[in-house]
């Protein structure tokens, strides 16, 4: 049998990976640096969550892992599978008993609640990336709270499209003070962000940064007083359960094109039609 | 050496470790809580949830200030065992370890910089008792928190610095609590 430490990581790796949690903690919405470890499994892969999530898992933890919403798709069952073996951790696909979920582009629909901890894989962790490219001048510009870019880059999409057409990673201002990428949550998610009463953690392994929203943190999408910030989704009930208020991924159900919009988040959904929900014209 | 400064690390350090720490998160994300920890027996004048959050947090990177009393071969001896922590100056540390007056003035503690404000010092103060005393507002807080703190002025002017600052965690026998930088206190 392969030996390894519990939840993968050495101990002084965990050590530094948790002081700098804590840090991000007390600067909400800043970006901490770490010195990101190889991990067993590709970038794309979520290394920086992975990592997060080795330095909080307790083995009295239950650990649940969802990919875009999906609980099993490839990538949400090997991470999951991996923490079972290192860290000896229960998992499940049910939200409400998790008490650590991983999360690739996806905030739960059912909310959160105290004693629960939302780990973000982060591919990107700088909202000023692309409209400035060199660490040392983005660092400057959160510094001196510098974001007047990142309001016209917004503001081009309004005269170019005559909305706001940012629809994933929609940024964030984090109690009045630093910008943030939320990751690649779509701006559904947005609102879900703040005043939640779990503790959100982002991990972002290749760009090696670490940030934080503690509970009940404000946290303020960008906009326009002329063009408020919406919350947009597909304007269709799910097709499986009805549901209204929910997020939804468009399938291509036969070869005919035929569409079907449902849940993204398949605990959701599934958890919906047990108790009975069904779409009201499904056959 | 004395026989106690090899014993009271956390029988099983890595999972001791990640309890504590999930002890030290939840008292930092929800400033005014009181968190339970423990698995650690440090010499005195250090409490067992002292010892805990240094063998969590401390390494050979982390530069420890011992303040007052604090600064005696029981404590330094058990620390430089159990976690290779250099000891320095209040001036260069990263963890500052002591009672509320001897940690005093805060105003030579390191308190990050304007585009690092993360390399500031964290103050682990050792109380003699948790009450209610102070009210909090601020992030990881519903409406209002309380918390017994030493003093209200100190923290005040320490959130003034913000995002720069210094954060706090305190002991107490076997549990904890702790009042970032963001947290506005009256
Ligand atoms: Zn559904």
């Amino acid at each position: 049998m392969t030996e390894y430490n519990f939840a993968y990581l050495d101990e002084q790796t965990k050590r530094m990976i948790r002081r700098a949690i804590l840090k991000g903690l007390a600067i909400p919405g800043y970006q901490v640096p770490f010195a990101s470890r190889e991990m067993p499994m590709p970038y794309g892969w979520g290394t920086g969550g992975v990592q997060v999530s080795a330095a909080v898992l307790t083995p009295k933890d239950t650990f649940k892992v969802i990919d875009q919403g999906a609980d099993d798709t490839t990538n949400a069952v090997s991470i999951r599978t991996f923490f079972q073996r290192t860290a000896g951790v229960a998992t499940t696909t049910t939200t409400s008993d998790a008490t650590v979920i991983q999360t690739r582009h996806r905030i739960p629909e059912e909310p959160l609640h105290e004693g629960q901890i939302l780990v973000y894989q982060v591919p990107i962790p700088e909202p000023l990336r692309f409209l400035e490219p060199r660490e040392s001048e983005t660092r400057k510009m959160h510094s001196l709270e510098e974001y007047g870019l990142m309001h016209v880059k917004l503001y081009e999409d309004i005269s170019r499209h005559g909305h706001i057409a940012t629809s994933y990673a929609y940024p964030v201002k984090v109690e009045g003070r630093y910008v943030m990428d939320p990751s690649p949550i779509p701006k559904f998610d947005n609102p879900k962000l703040g005043d939640m009463a779990a503790i959100q953690l982002f991990g972002a392994g290749r760009e090696q940064r670490i940030y934080a929203l503690p509970p009940y943190t404000q946290v303020v999408s960008l906009d326009f007083e002329d063009h408020p910030f919406e919350a947009s989704k597909a304007d269709h009930p799910c097709g499986m359960c009805g549901a209204t208020d929910s997020y939804l991924d468009e399938l291509i159900i036969d070869d005919a094109g035929g569409r079907m919009f449902v849940c993204s988040d398949t605990d959701y959904c599934e958890v919906r039609q047990a108790a009975g929900h069904k779409r009201k014209d499904a056959a | 050496m004395q026989a106690n400064t090899l014993s009271g690390g956390f029988a099983d350090p890595a999972i001791g470790s990640a309890h504590a720490f999930r002890s030290v998160m939840e008292a930092m994300a929800r400033p005014g809580t009181i968190q339970d920890i423990e698995g650690a027996a440090p010499p005195a004048p250090l409490s067992p949830a002292m010892g805990a959050v240094l063998l969590t947090l401390c390494d050979t990177e982390t530069p420890i200030y011992l303040a007052g009393d604090m600064d005696c071969e029981a404590a330094r001896a058990w620390l430089a065992f159990h976690t290779g922590a250099p000891f320095v100056g209040p001036a260069h540390c990263m963890f500052a370890v002591g009672k509320w007056d001897a940690l005093a003035p805060l105003a030579v503690y390191p308190i990050g910089t304007s585009e690092y404000p993360d390399r500031s010092a964290t103050l682990i103060v050792e109380c003699s008792e948790f009450a209610a005393g102070a009210t909090l507002t601020g992030p990881g807080i519903k409406d209002q928190a309380t918390l017994s703190l030493p003093e209200v002025e100190a923290f005040q002017v320490n959130r003034t610095l913000f995002p720069l600052g210094l954060d706090f965690i305190f002991t107490c026998g076997e549990r904890l609590a702790a009042l970032p930088r963001s947290t506005k206190v009256s």
